[in-house]
């Protein structure tokens, strides 16, 4: 830091950036003094799109709050007097729902695009850990969101994912009652659900401050992977980005207006709308559709001891409660495991091959979890699950010599020879 | 040629129902097209208050509507002078007076229609160990909403040899088990439509499911008219941000 003397500039503006320096701030975070890669693609808009995912939750959620009863005999009737009775109180929860759904599309893209390009390579890796705490909190609001409206699925998926905790020898099942505050799940387990859904959003600003502070740090990665070299590979984040964002927004809001307003309940489970009834289980117990890859892995884990013989080590149960934290917890190591320079699977045939196999393996996971496990499904659920994390291992293995096609000198010269033909006239 | 594709629909369905009815898997609902369909889809208000109608005479023998308040009724058409009436027809147990007793008076439009029983101990042992469902959100409360209710309510037979039912049981092959504890709630003529409709099975079925559709979503007229004017914001709104963005980007390049 220079011991420069600021100096006050005249006016208002003057007179507050002088005593909190929040223009210069603005605009360096967002505004022309933030410098971004000239090249970044359209996978780019997710991050802000995520942001506004986060903030219009806070919002719907805070008006939801107003009306809400957290209360076992009450939560279900006081959802329905949102949605009957309180001036546009269904906007305000389908939207909340909806967004919901939106929110972990928007974010599971953003992370794909991530592994895609190696976004979490060096210098970014303290960048890519707040993004995994941020999932993690997601998944954690998310799931006790599900739990207040109180039907069906909110009792029942409140059940068996608590109960999972009991695989754990010794204390699971006492760690059990204390998350529960009793001997199921009931009345003290819906309040501190509530409780904990009002707070962690606040939380997740937090980690998503320190996000986007990490990011800054070295700026976006970019299509290429490449390090920004020059001043000619970076453009003025404003206004080259704002609009370009501006344009995501639109784009991304006609999609979630669409289910909103048209298909409200088509990313939702019909059992929900039973009240919750704990002498009644449902059929299938199925979680929402951004947990299913993680339901199937919990599930498709076999004991695991020596073959052929009764000796169990690990019993399914607590085999699939580790394999499923494991499956994301893995993500902390990914930048070690991956030992490539070169980050964009653009210039990485082998790695670009592993990238989509993954995704495809990841969408399997999730039809098997949303499938009763029977018959062959079992089958394809141990080999999807077995194929998750041989990802890693043979990522590890090949990423040291892999075979890499020669990348571009800069950025700049990059985007001027693809759009070469623009400059001849 | 239409007689041969509605016979060989009908074989298709028969030997589906005959596939089905070897497992206790319930038969995909039948596919009908509802008036609330689609993104300009509405209430259908005198297939809504015809089936009001058989909410009224036949469904609230057994099935509550307790989210239903005889306001909410002006949405289908009835006025408010109908609907004050009708409420008045109803006895609504209210209290404590002042001297501490409970006393039933005629209801009242802001009064909530009143549930067949007392509580679900007292529905279960007068149906035989089953409780008739709240009906108010039974369209959002089931896979295929209205027409798995149309298909349920049309689709009582009679069962393959194979399947052998209990006292008090029918079959019905849309529901998981294929076996329900609801007798055939409607039949040709069940109710004399007062607007004269001529009230045959399929009829009934429609119009049940067109009331109870607006019962479990009476915000959905009013929540698609936002959206097509939102979608329509968001559209120009999107158009115009990539022309801003094209002109910004071009000095770029």
């Amino acid at each position: 830091m220079a011991n420069k003397p600021i100096e006050q500039q005249p006016g208002i503006k003057g007179w507050i950036e002088y005593r909190l320096p929040i223009f210069s701030f603005l605009n360096n975070s967002l505004g022309s003094g933030y410098p971004t890669p000239r090249n970044l693609n359209y996978w780019w808009n997710f991050g802000s799109i995520a942001g506004i995912c986060l903030v219009m939750q806070i919002l719907t959620g805070l008006f939801l709050a107003m009306h809400y009863t957290a209360n076992s005999g009450l939560a279900f009737d006081s959802v329905e007097g949102i949605m009957r009775n309180v001036n546009y109180g269904w906007l305000m929860r389908y939207a909340h729902a909806v967004g919901a759904s939106m929110f972990f599309v928007v974010v599971y893209i953003h992370i794909f695009r991530g592994l895609y390009y190696g976004s979490y390579k060096a210098p970014r890796e303290l960048l890519w850990w707040f993004g995994i705490v941020i999932l993690l909190l997601m998944m954690a609001t998310a799931f006790m969101g599900y739990v207040l409206p109180w039907g069906q699925m909110s009792f029942w998926g409140a059940t068996v994912i608590t109960n999972l905790f009991s695989a754990i020898p010794g204390v699971g099942e006492s760690i059990v009652h204390w998350l529960w505050g009793g001997f199921s799940v009931d009345n003290p387990t819906l309040n501190r659900f509530y409780a904990l859904h009002f707070l962690l959003p606040f939380v997740i600003v937090g980690v998503v401050i320190l996000h986007i502070w990490a990011l800054h740090q070295h700026g976006s990665n970019n299509p290429l992977g490449i390090d920004v070299k020059t001043p000619q590979d970076v453009i003025p984040f404003h206004p080259y980005y704002t609009v370009k964002d501006a344009f995501g927004f639109g784009v991304f809001f006609l999609i979630f207006g669409w289910f909103v307003f048209f298909a409200p309940n088509s990313l939702g489970d019909p059992d929900n709308y039973i009240p919750a009834n704990p002498m009644v289980t449902p059929a299938h117990i199925v979680p929402e559709w951004y947990f299913l890859p993680f339901y199937a892995i919990l599930r498709s884990m076999p004991d695991i001891g020596i073959p052929f013989t009764s000796i169990v080590f690990v019993n399914s149960k607590l085999a699939g409660v580790i394999g499923m934290f494991g499956s994301i917890i893995i993500f902390f190591f990914l930048p070690w495991i991956d030992r490539s320079k070169v980050r964009a699977a653009t210039f990485r045939p082998v790695y670009r091959v592993m990238f989509w196999l993954f995704l495809i393996d990841c969408v399997i996971l999730g039809y098997i979890g949303s499938q009763p496990p029977e018959g062959t499904l079992i089958t394809i659920g141990r080999f999807a699950l077995t194929y998750y994390f041989a990802h890693f291992i043979v990522l590890w293995f090949i990423s040291k010599n892999e075979k890499t096609l020669p990348l571009p000198e800069s950025i700049n010269k990059s985007v001027l020879e693809c759009c070469a033909h623009d400059h001849h006239h | 040629m239409k007689k041969l594709s509605l016979l060989v629909a009908a074989s298709l369905i028969a030997l589906s129902a005959a596939a089905y009815a070897e497992s206790d898997e319930p038969l995909p609902p039948r596919k009908m097209s509802w008036a609330f369909d689609g993104v300009l889809g509405t209430v259908d208000k005198p297939a809504a208050q015809r089936g009001f109608q058989i909410y009224k005479e036949v469904c609230s023998a057994c099935h509550s509507l307790n989210r239903i308040a005889f306001r909410n009724l002006t949405d289908l058409g009835f006025s408010e002078a109908e609907v004050k009436a009708l409420a008045a027809t109803y006895d609504i147990q209210d209290g404590p007076n002042d001297d501490g007793a409970m006393y039933t008076r005629p209801g009242k439009p802001s009064d909530y229609f009143p549930a067949p029983y007392p509580n679900e101990n007292a529905a279960r042992s007068v149906n035989h160990g089953a409780a008739p469902p709240d009906l108010s959100l039974i369209i959002k409360a089931r896979n295929g909403g209205g027409n798995y209710v149309y298909s349920l309510l049309t689709g009582f037979a009679t069962p393959p040899s194979d399947v052998h039912l209990a006292d008090n049981q029918y079959y019905n092959p849309y529901i998981a088990g294929h076996r329900l504890a609801m007798p055939p709630p409607l039949t040709d003529s069940r109710v004399t439509y007062t607007d004269g409709t001529n009230a045959t099975l399929d009829q009934e079925a429609r119009d049940v499911v067109n009331f109870l559709q607006w019962a479990a979503e009476p915000e959905m007229e009013a929540r698609k008219e936002m959206g097509i004017k939102a979608l329509i914001f968001l559209a120009i709104f999107t158009v115009f941000m990539y022309i801003a963005k094209r002109n910004i980007w071009r000095k770029l390049h």
